[in-house]
């Protein structure tokens, strides 16, 4: 159990998803103007994700090497279509909110490069670890921008106000930048720079370095 | 016509507003030649997959689309997900061999980039939008070509400057992937910019 327990671990901080191997970043963002939306994001990834998981690792003996990326792609566009139709059916609301980025989710590299990488070569508990592993991950980011997009931007945290804002008599004056989408970036770029402090192994090493002059001036 | 076209090249720009085909912006942006391949790859692949999916959708998946053949209650639109991916690597399949037969050329510059568009989320985001929005089948083509010239205008002009960046003395842990990021937040601030001449 030990040495499963580490699929499950290893990609929450570690080897982020997201913030290590630039994945899923496309659908990532877009989301996370408010909590909500990001928390029901990262549940219908974490669903997609660890059945696609589970469904391509039980039947990966019987995949032909030719064909395996577009029954890959079947499968997850299946998991996905019915995950678009239940929130449309239960959160109606929600589901307009996230308009198209439900449906994104199909080309979500997490999703595929999991898949690839790891269920077609691994039994079906390993592979669920390691896709449970990989989604919380994409979630933890997720909710991190969320959080601090909605907080600051809107003074509400999942819809209940949490500071008191200045027009109603209170003191916090909402940024309106971090409802836009230039601050998801820089939120993800510091977050990135953030769990690269801590974790130095992770700088990434120039190819070659500028040399100055023995004067101190630039070539 | 013409708002559709600004709006799809400049203010709703599919990489610096909506997030779409960010993992390929920040992974094939290294050299400016690779980014102008990728980008001319992206406006062809997106000018023909829209139209097309457009035309499928209208004949075959909205709700009533069917009556031609006399079954106007069944609405398949719940199929278009898996039905775009699919024209889409089929689209880019069949642009591959005909690139290869009578632009050999351009096709030998474009190289691994074509089949990688596939999976590229800006292809199915700007198909998917296309349903969302309601554009009739001439509004899908100005959409389909702006939203690919948007896309191929912003990696360009992000390589370009990471071009630059690579001698820019950095604070370690930014260097790489965070001051991309960085840097993409500021271009997609000035981007957001333009959203005042569309009114």
């Amino acid at each position: 159990m030990m040495r499963l327990s580490h699929h499950l671990t290893d990609p929450l901080i570690r080897s982020n998803p997201v913030t290590l191997q630039i994945l899923g970043i496309c659908s990532a963002l877009a989301v996370t103007t408010a909590l909500a939306t990001a928390l029901t994001m990262a549940a219908a990834l974490i669903f997609v994700l660890c059945a696609s998981a589970a469904i391509i690792s039980a039947i990966r003996r019987h995949i032909p090497q030719a064909i395996r990326l577009i029954l890959q792609i079947t499968i997850i566009a299946t998991l996905v279509i019915v995950t678009d139709e239940v929130l449309r059916a239960y959160a109606f609301e929600i589901s307009q909110r996230l308009s198209i980025f439900v449906g994104l989710i199909v080309t979500n590299c997490i999703v595929l490069g999991r898949a690839e990488s790891f269920a077609m070569h691994h039994p079906v508990r390993a592979s669920v670890l390691d896709a449970l592993g990989n989604a919380l991950g994409y979630g933890l980011v997720l909710v991190i921008v969320a959080t601090i997009r909605e907080l600051l931007g809107t003074g509400r945290l999942a819809g209940i106000p949490v500071l008191p804002l200045a027009d109603q008599g209170g003191w916090f004056e909402p940024l309106r930048l971090m409802q836009l989408a230039p601050s998801a970036f820089f939120i993800i770029g510091l977050l990135v720079w953030a769990i690269r402090a801590a974790r130095p192994e992770q700088i990434e090493r120039p190819d070659h370095r500028l040399l100055l002059r023995q004067d101190g001036t630039w070539p | 016509m013409t708002e559709i076209l600004f709006a799809a090249i400049l203010t709703d720009n599919l990489a610096l507003s909506f997030f779409l085909g960010i993992c390929t912006f920040l992974a094939v942006s290294q050299r400016l030649s690779t980014a102008l391949g990728l980008g001319i790859a992206v406006i062809v692949v997106q000018g023909v997959t829209v139209p097309v999916n457009a035309l499928i959708h209208a004949v075959l998946l909205a709700p009533g689309a069917l009556h031609w053949i006399g079954l106007p209650e069944i609405d398949l639109s719940f199929l278009r997900i898996i039905v775009f991916i699919g024209v889409i690597a089929a689209m880019v399949q069949l642009m591959e061999l005909l690139l290869d037969r009578f632009v050999p050329a351009l096709h030998r510059a474009l190289g691994v980039f074509l089949p990688l568009i596939t999976v590229n989320c800006a292809i199915l985001g700007g198909s998917l939008f296309m349903v969302e929005r309601r554009y009739d089948p001439l509004e899908a083509v100005v959409w389909g070509i702006g939203s690919g010239i948007g896309w191929a205008l912003a990696i360009i002009a992000f390589a370009a400057i990471r071009e630059r960046l690579r001698y820019a003395d950095m604070p370690e842990g930014l260097r790489g992937l965070g001051g991309a990021f960085i840097v993409t937040g500021l271009m997609s601030l000035g981007f957001s910019g333009f959203g005042g001449l569309a009114q």
